[in-house]
């Protein structure tokens, strides 16, 4: 695995048992000796940290020093609001593209005088060299920081007692708070369904930083396995799987990221890749959409299984594009872009080993999420 | 005496039929066990045919029969509490299956032999 890179706390994985894997191109842990059943449910009961350094942390300038120039900048690859996010707020966009389709989901703080980026691990390179074709920005890719997430009901307590300013933070909320000479960027978001904080500490620190987290009974690892099931049970889709440049925002549900003055008639109405086909669609519905799916049984559906909207004959409908079996939920999730017009309640079927199996339409998240708004 | 196959299961013969489970180092692999599907009993197998779905958090895998024969009985706590297969391997047997005529298990390897297997 010498090609793979490695995160500043691939040490302590190892040290924690942690089984490591290639993903996105990093060597990372896909579980510890809990297995991934065990920390998921963890998480949801007390507080997960799982090592998020793969992602791509970019810091976005405009040469006048203003955060509001650079936002301008982004509004013209990212169809969300970003001239009117607050300071130290953050909110969740997409990269599309001229076709339509997705390119990648990102998240976006705005820290005053710069953005701050947060981007997919297996895209960072793409989306970097995205953004450098913006006039008048300058790109700086953030390569000397880990980045951690700390998950959980119990994330707070664990991080206010490092960090005591980190209680205060509302839902998306960002702040630079100092921690024993070091800088750290946090902010009250995640990936789980959860509350907590995503926390991006400098290189050189980030093993101390975690040790300390994880010195805290209520803190354990959590690996890249649990934290597939946590996400697919809080309904949110995964870049890749969910969507792709091949899914257009509409239909991979994520309309609600395109705010009405994106949209056509509005105030900074498109101006993004994409927007002749991703707007109209906005406004007529899309044809397809994706949508939450409970298999009856215990069998889960997978990744690829196909969908059917009968027993017998009648016509595939689409496939699952991310699925397994959700702990929290004890019985099997997945998501599947199927024809628009399924709601809540209505039964397809699932192609599994030969047999045809009903799966409920059901509404996103599986879980409820617990937010601190 | 108990033997094992190169597919991580344990075979324990019990008067004329032999019991079939997984080995712990087999369940460790998969990860947490969420689903299990049996065979129906009295089903002829052959050998090395694929009779039991097992599906973990991580993936779904198949056990296959060791020997060709009848399968005479199932572990039918299983589909219900598929987790026992992660609590206690060896206790948690999938199926019983009598063998066809000529058919045993003396060629498969003992547990000193599986150990240097899984090293």
């Amino acid at each position: 695995m010498s090609d793979l890179k490695r995160t500043p706390l691939y040490d302590l994985h190892v040290a924690l048992g942690g089984k490591m894997v290639p993903f996105a191109g990093w060597e990372m842990p896909v579980q510890y000796p809990m297995g991934v059943m065990g920390e998921h449910l963890h998480t949801r009961a007390k507080a997960g940290l799982f090592d998020v350094s793969h992602m791509g942390q970019v810091l976005l300038r405009a040469p006048s020093g203003l955060g509001a120039d650079a936002a301008v900048a982004l509004e013209t690859l990212v169809p969300a609001n970003i001239v009117g996010l607050p300071e130290m707020r953050q909110r969740y966009g997409l990269f599309t593209a001229p076709n339509g389709g997705v390119l990648d989901d990102l998240m976006i703080a705005n820290r005053g005088d710069h953005l701050f980026l947060v981007v997919n691990a297996a895209c960072a390179e793409q989306d970097i060299a995205h953004l450098q074709t913006l006039d008048g920005v300058q790109v700086e890719p953030v390569t000397d920081r880990a980045l951690l997430a700390l998950q959980g009901p119990a994330a707070q307590d664990a991080l206010s007692r490092i960090l005591p300013d980190a209680a205060a933070m509302k839902f998306m909320d960002v702040a630079i708070l100092p921690w024993d000479g070091a800088e750290l960027w946090v902010s009250r978001s995640g990936y789980t369904g959860e509350d907590g904080y995503e926390i991006s500490v400098p290189a050189a620190r980030a093993r101390e930083f975690a040790e300390l987290l994880l010195a805290d009974e209520a803190v354990a690892p959590i690996g890249l396995g649990a934290r597939d099931s946590l996400r697919l049970e809080a309904g949110m889709p995964l870049y890749g799987h969910d969507m792709s440049v091949d899914v257009t925002p509409a239909e991979a549900a994520l309309g609600w990221s395109i705010p009405k003055l994106r949209r056509a008639e509005g105030e900074r109405a498109g101006g993004f890749p994409g927007a002749d086909a991703i707007l109209p669609e906005l406004a007529a519905g899309a044809a397809r959409v994706r949508v939450g799916l409970r298999p009856e049984g215990r069998a889960p559906i997978r990744e690829g299984v196909a969908i059917w909207d009968a027993e017998s004959d009648g016509a595939r409908i689409g496939q699952v594009c991310s699925g397994g079996f959700g702990p929290s939920v004890g019985a099997p999730v997945a998501m599947a872009i199927l024809p628009a017009g399924l709601a809540a309640g209505d039964t397809v079927w699932a192609e599994l080993r030969g047999k045809r199996i009903p799966v409920t339409v059901a509404d996103m998240p599986f879980i409820k999420p617990d937010y601190k708004r | 005496m108990l033997k094992y196959t190169e597919d991580h299961e344990w075979l324990q013969q019990d008067g004329d039929e032999i019991v079939v489970g997984i080995t712990a180092h087999a369940s460790e692999q998969l990860g947490d066990v969420v689903f299990v599907e049996l065979p129906e009993i009295g089903r002829e197998v052959a050998k090395g045919e694929e009779i039991v779905v097992i599906e973990s958090v991580k993936a779904a895998s198949d056990i296959v029969a060791p020997i060709a024969g009848v399968i005479t009985a199932v572990n039918e706590a299983l589909p219900d509490s598929p987790g026992m297969v992660n609590d206690d391997a060896m206790s948690a047997w999938f199926f019983r299956i009598k063998p066809a005529a000529g058919e045993n298990i003396d060629g498969f390897m003992d547990e000193a032999a599986y150990n240097a297997l899984i090293g």
